[in-house]
């Protein structure tokens, strides 16, 4: 009995917790995510502080050191112009992420912004969910490979090769996959919206848009930062795709499918070029993909303190 | 159910005309001259009739409707002619290709059996290997089995087709020499020597292709088993002595194969554009490789129609997977 008091003063002396941090109890849990983690801190670190160690210019041409296997001065060998493959690696992966991230975030606001509206404004749902609907029945990866092919020439003569391109991508793979984030939103959305809290928020005159982004919004960041994590790994598998069909970025500016594209033509000499963008594209998305799993159990408060 | 189905084929039709619009609006947009290939040395007047000879002096609207009849009016005339032996298109202008000069229908149908082939064989492989490993995974969760299994399927499901690829042909047609890395499509099967040749060069292609399925619905397949061996009823079947055969296999996989009959269904327009690039990588030349050939030989006509019939897959496929949705779960009414 006494045991049983004192416990419960314990808990009262502990300091409230907040709850990301039983989160981050849950998904240490998960060794697959961990893992996943710990990998794809690396490959960001490497790609990011990795070009200022290994100083060398991926694009310089040095055409007497071509097609060489692994050494001391270049240590993945290099390609068939002589450029040196690490560092080409570190500079594509900079590419393949940013154009992950950034195309992740656009449909992540896309679909939670048609997802939240969709589901909180009964006039405008009819509309937003046929769109998406619509959106679901578009054959996506033929209309993605015919935008980057029919806008590339307009799109780099007006911005430069590499921004006008990279907007290009960026904007083809964010607009075709934000439907499943708005599918998920509102879902989330229209069983908030039955809560009592929502209704108490109403009764003192919350407007609209004060209670969608300090009531729903907070409400429903678990399924959005699951989706963040697969569309992350979908965008750069789509990209590098894209460049693999040789409708990726030009060919003077690396990412890890442009450089995959460019060995396999030579890939029963140098099997090591196809390799290696190969292997770095599969960690990157395979870590994404196991953080995304870890995520899920972490946030979903069923699984969680169990 | 019928009056679901009526309303929802009734609804595709203007979503269909829409999407059509679409795509022919950005083919518009785009810039970008289908007789930017021919010689500089043709004098502009003779350039201006070649353009009428394309249908390129008219205005957008009057080739879109031209091409709403040529594609929905036309074509199925002929189809139909070419079974029976009318003649109800004659005189009728068909759809016609820029690159290949003749009926883009007629390329379309030379192609399908190779996509069809490989795509729908490796489809098919997909789903049966997946569908055991599910069940088992679940059945046995946590076991090595499972560990094993799910691992698999996380590599089969975030390592990209072309890389799988790539290093297929590495392996066992550079390194090893089994099977050739390029499909041979002219290859006729006529003796049993041809037969093993096809089998050899379609083996790669479809390994590639059905890992990248099997490991995709042998998740769900386990999600869907999980959800429903914890169920109660599951436990009444077992109360009541029945056997455990009987229990997973008859109680326990029908309910779940529900959503994941839904999936496959949905997967297989998926499948055709999953095909673009494992096309490009074995060199196989069916409708992924047609499209991405006349995407850049700049052929409307071409990628109108291939991208509308992926389109049309995809409207279908959504609506079969919501009637076998309906069909087998009684849970579900839709009226």
């Amino acid at each position: 009995m006494t045991d049983l008091a004192a416990q419960k003063v314990d808990q009262a002396l502990k300091p409230p917790r907040n709850q990301w941090w039983d989160v981050w109890d849950q998904f240490k849990t998960h060794k697959g995510a961990l893992v996943g983690l710990f990998i794809l801190a690396a490959i960001l670190l490497a790609v990011t502080i990795g070009p200022w160690i290994w100083s060398i210019d991926p694009t310089y041409v040095d055409i007497r050191a071509r097609n060489q296997g692994p050494s001391g001065a270049h240590p993945f060998g290099t390609d068939q112009l002589g450029r040196d493959l690490l560092a080409r690696l570190m500079a594509g992966g900079k590419v393949s992420i940013a154009v992950g991230l950034t195309a992740m975030l656009l449909s992540l606001f896309l679909g939670t912004l048609i997802g939240v509206v969709a589901g909180f404004f009964k006039r405008a749902e009819g509309l937003l969910m046929g769109l998406t609907d619509l959106f679901l029945s578009l054959p996506l990866l033929p209309l993605l490979l015919l935008m980057v092919t029919l806008f590339r020439e307009p799109l780099s003569q007006r911005f430069g090769p590499e921004t006008g391109i990279f907007f290009l991508i960026v904007f083809a793979i964010g607009v075709t996959s934000w439907m499943q984030t708005a599918r998920i939103v509102r879902g989330e959305v229209l069983a908030l919206k039955e809560r009592e809290y929502v209704l108490a928020a109403r009764s003192i005159g919350t407007p609209s848009r004060r209670m969608v982004l300090r009531h729903i919004l907070p409400n429903v960041m678990s399924p959005i930062m699951v989706s963040a994590t697969l569309g992350i790994a979908n965008a750069i598998i789509t990209e590098s795709a894209l460049s693999f069909l040789g409708l990726g970025f030009p060919p003077d500016f690396p990412t890890w499918g442009r450089i995959l594209f460019d060995a396999v033509d030579q890939m029963q000499l140098y099997p090591i070029r196809v390799i290696l963008p190969g292997v770095a594209i599969s960690l990157t998305v395979l870590s994404v993909n196991y953080i995304g799993d870890g995520l899920r159990d972490a946030l979903d408060p069923r699984i969680r303190g169990r | 159910m019928l009056t679901y189905t009526l309303r929802r084929l009734l609804i595709a039709i203007p979503t269909l005309l829409f999407i059509s619009l679409v795509i022919f609006m950005i083919l518009e947009l785009a810039p970008g001259d289908p007789l930017a290939d021919q010689p500089l040395t043709v004098p502009p007047e003779v350039r201006e009739k070649m353009r009428a000879a394309l249908g390129l002096d008219q205005p957008a609207w009057v080739r879109y409707l031209l091409w709403l009849k040529q594609f929905f009016w036309t074509e199925p005339l002929h189809t139909l002619d070419g079974w029976f032996g009318t003649s109800f298109s004659e005189g009728g202008q068909r759809i016609v290709s820029w690159q290949f000069r003749s009926p883009a229908m007629d390329v379309i149908w030379q192609r399908m059996p190779q996509t069809l082939w490989v795509v729908g064989l490796a489809y098919l492989v997909g789903v049966i290997i997946a569908i055991p490993i599910g069940i088992i995974s679940a059945y046995r969760q946590y076991s090595w089995f499972d560990q094993i299994g799910t691992f698999v399927s996380m590599i089969g499901f975030s390592v990209p087709t072309f890389f799988t690829g790539v290093v297929l042909i590495i392996v066992f047609a550079v390194k090893l020499q089994w099977f050739p890395s390029i499909y041979d499509t002219t290859l006729k099967v006529t003796d049993a020597a041809s037969f093993w040749k096809q089998v050899k060069q379609m083996i790669m292609p479809v390994t590639v292709l059905a890992l990248f399925n099997a490991s995709q619905i042998s998740r769900f397949m386990r999600a869907s088993m999980l959800d429903n061996l914890g169920q109660d009823y599951v436990r009444t079947a077992r109360a009541k002595g029945m056997s455990e055969k009987v229990v997973v296999l008859k109680h326990v996989l029908r309910n779940s194969l529900i959503p994941v009959v839904t999936v496959i269904a949905l997967g297989i327009p998926t499948i055709f554009g999953g095909a673009i690039i494992t096309e490009q990588v074995f060199k196989v030349n069916g409708l992924g490789q047609l499209l991405i050939t006349a995407i850049y030989a700049n052929d409307l006509p071409m990628v109108q129609t291939l991208t509308f019939i992926f389109a049309a897959l995809t409207v279908l496929f959504n609506l079969i997977a919501d009637i076998l949705y309906g069909v087998l779960d009684p849970r579900i009414r839709y009226d």
